[in-house]
């Protein structure tokens, strides 16, 4: 256009509006670092300890060694999960707190894992299915079905209290779905068994042909959670001025709906449901970087992944020979770190 | 009574119908935005100003006529379209918590941006230019939250101008200003009329502020535009005791000559 209000010539000898994103960048090299130091710490640590350098040794070249088969058949793939759980954890956490400026909200406050854990009862008691892909698959269709119902509910208003309404109707949904999971594992004890493990979180027995399942899911939810921050910045100044900037908010809520549950459900669905890292990794990060959510987008699937697997490592380590899942210690780990933001935000605003 | 557009202005509405839910707010308005004006629309509180701005600017979607800008009806353009040819600054703006002013008033560059794009030169100069315009460089670095009220709104105003829009509209931008506040936005918006080649529309709540600085009035009471046109053709004790149900007499503001009301 031609008739652009006429420029004024700014001064440019005063600061740039945007400084350079010097702790960003910084936080990426700094979660890139540990995530690397993490993924070789999961790969040599555990029952069987080897040294790293025997452990990049065999990664280069395998051979018939017990060792060898200890690493591409047991942890690899076990790290692997590790790191696409935590990351699609992360992204999912990120969407959720930008979407509902709930602090307090995370995966689970939107019923998705509520969703996930009463799909995989129900099949587990009406079917007697214990085949992990079933699982899999009931986990995934129990999340989107949730997020969904929450999304009918309580998302796709337009109104001022839109915020208020869409956590009201996950707690909603995910205390109902909690009640029913609870009276079908109450009175069919073997279903429990099988519940139970599958509930606390787990990575050390993904099944067959996951990854073929898992990879494609979580890579398209994240390509649209990452593609949304600029957008969710310009949300996070309300409805009206976000819409009046050019970002439609009901579509960004819907696609920001729809690669939660991809990232979450299939999450949730290959690992149980993981708690605290959707929380914890947003909140950090902001901390850190500050408000711009399209760097917390990309370092949130860095700091997930770091997350889960610190806590699968520490899971192994903590009660050898046995080990605690990896659910329970992402919880032991993320409530002092919580804890610790309380502290440190009613400092700030005090 | 019924208005004609009579001429063909940048943004103007046709027979336009807003609702809010079921209830019908603006009932069938024609009207003319004069470019390059001032234009306050005035009128007791719930007469539909308000919803009428946000109808203006494609917030609320018409239940019958429809706003043409730039000679095209708005929903036929882009929502990115729209936003780099009519900025709104509404009254529900929030700061993300711990935003510094550099950062909020660099949101405004939003329309012009991509989902993996970076920051240009432009984007730069436009924030930078905003920030003088409102008197808020210095406080580039500072936290919005710190900020007092009137330093606050100056900078949703640069946020609005970042954005560089030939059209600027804004709700009640005034509201919990102290009077030397209210002042000196009112001719920071002036400045930005004459000095930026831009068309301003506001909705005030302060008759006299009203007259002082537009150029163009338009007067509603239930949904419906009653009298518009210049301060000095309007401003009427009959008009004021129909639009507000007031009785009052006007006189000559001393200082700008602009009609001045006070109630009796």
């Amino acid at each position: 256009m031609n008739d652009r209000p006429s420029p004024v010539i700014a001064d440019t000898t005063a600061s740039p509006a945007i400084s350079f994103p010097w702790r960003a960048l910084l936080t990426a090299l700094a979660l890139c670092s540990l995530l690397l130091i993490v993924i070789l710490a999961s790969l040599s640590l555990g029952a069987r300890d080897m040294s790293s350098h025997h452990v990049v040794d065999l990664l280069m070249a395998p051979d018939s060694s017990a060792d060898s088969v200890v690493i591409w058949q047991m942890r690899l793939p076990r790290t692997v999960l590790g790191l696409l759980v935590g990351a699609a954890l992360g992204l999912a956490g990120t969407l959720i707190q930008a979407l509902t400026r709930n602090p307090l909200a995370d995966p689970g406050l939107l019923g998705i894992n509520s969703g996930a854990a009463f799909a995989v009862v129900v099949g587990l008691s009406l079917f007697g299915i214990d085949d992990a892909g079933v699982r899999l698959a009931a986990a995934l269709g129990g999340s989107a079905f949730c997020a969904v119902l929450v999304y009918i509910l309580g998302g796709s208003s337009n109104g001022k209290n839109q915020h208020t309404r869409l956590v009201l109707a996950g707690v909603a949904i995910s205390v109902s779905l909690g009640a029913c999971t609870g009276i079908i594992t109450l009175f069919d004890s073997a279903v429990f068994d099988s519940y139970r493990f599958w509930a606390v979180g787990a990575l050390n027995s993904p099944p067959p042909g996951l990854y073929s399942v898992l990879l494609p899911v979580i890579g398209l939810g994240a390509v649209i959670a990452l593609s949304l921050g600029g957008k969710l910045n310009a949300l996070a100044l309300g409805d009206d001025l976000a819409l009046a900037l050019g970002a439609q908010p009901v579509q960004v809520r819907a696609l920001s709906f729809l690669a939660i549950t991809l990232l979450c459900g299939s999450a949730t669905a290959a690992a149980g449901p993981i708690g605290f890292v959707g929380l914890v990794v947003p909140h950090a990060l902001r901390l850190l970087v500050g408000q711009d959510w399209r760097w917390i987008m990309w370092l949130s699937p860095l700091a997930g992944a770091a997350l889960v697997l610190v806590s699968d490592i520490l899971g192994r380590l903590i009660v050898l020979p046995g080990e605690l899942e990896v659910g329970i210690v992402c919880a032991l780990i993320g409530t002092p770190v919580l804890l610790g933001l309380i502290i440190h935000f009613s400092r700030r605003s005090r | 009574m019924n208005i004609h557009v009579s001429y063909p202005s940048r943004l103007y509405s046709d027979k336009l119908s807003l609702d809010c839910g079921s209830t019908r707010i603006c009932h069938d308005i024609s009207v003319a935005i004069p470019d390059r004006g001032f234009t306050v629309i005035i009128g007791p509180n719930g007469c539909g100003k308000s919803t009428l701005l946000r109808g203006l600017s494609r917030l609320v979607r018409p239940s019958a006529g429809k706003v043409h800008l730039d000679g095209k009806v708005i929903s036929d353009y882009s929502t990115r379209e729209v936003a780099q040819r009519l900025g709104l600054l509404p009254q529900s703006a929030q700061a993300p918590e711990g935003i510094r002013v550099g950062e909020l008033v660099s949101r405004g560059r939003f329309p012009y941006r991509r989902a993996f794009s970076t920051w240009s030169d432009e984007d730069e100069r436009a924030v930078l230019a905003a920030l003088q315009a409102t008197s808020t460089l210095e406080l580039i670095d500072r936290e919005v939250d710190t900020l007092s009220g009137g330093q606050r709104q100056r900078v949703w105003i640069a946020l609005a101008l970042a954005q560089e829009t030939p059209v600027l509209l804004l709700d009640e931008p005034t509201t919990f200003l102290d009077i030397a506040h209210q002042i000196e936005l009112l001719n920071l918006l002036r400045n930005l009329k004459e000095t930026g080649n831009r068309t301003l529309v506001a909705v005030l709540h302060d008759l006299n502020h009203a007259c002082r600085y537009a150029d163009h009035l338009i007067a509603m009471r239930d949904g419906r535009i009653l009298f518009e046109g210049s301060p000095a053709e309007i401003i009427t004790p009959s008009n004021i005791e129909a639009l507000f149900g007031l009785r009052c007499v006007v006189i000559s503001d001393p200082v700008s000559g602009t009609p001045l009301v006070v109630p009796r």
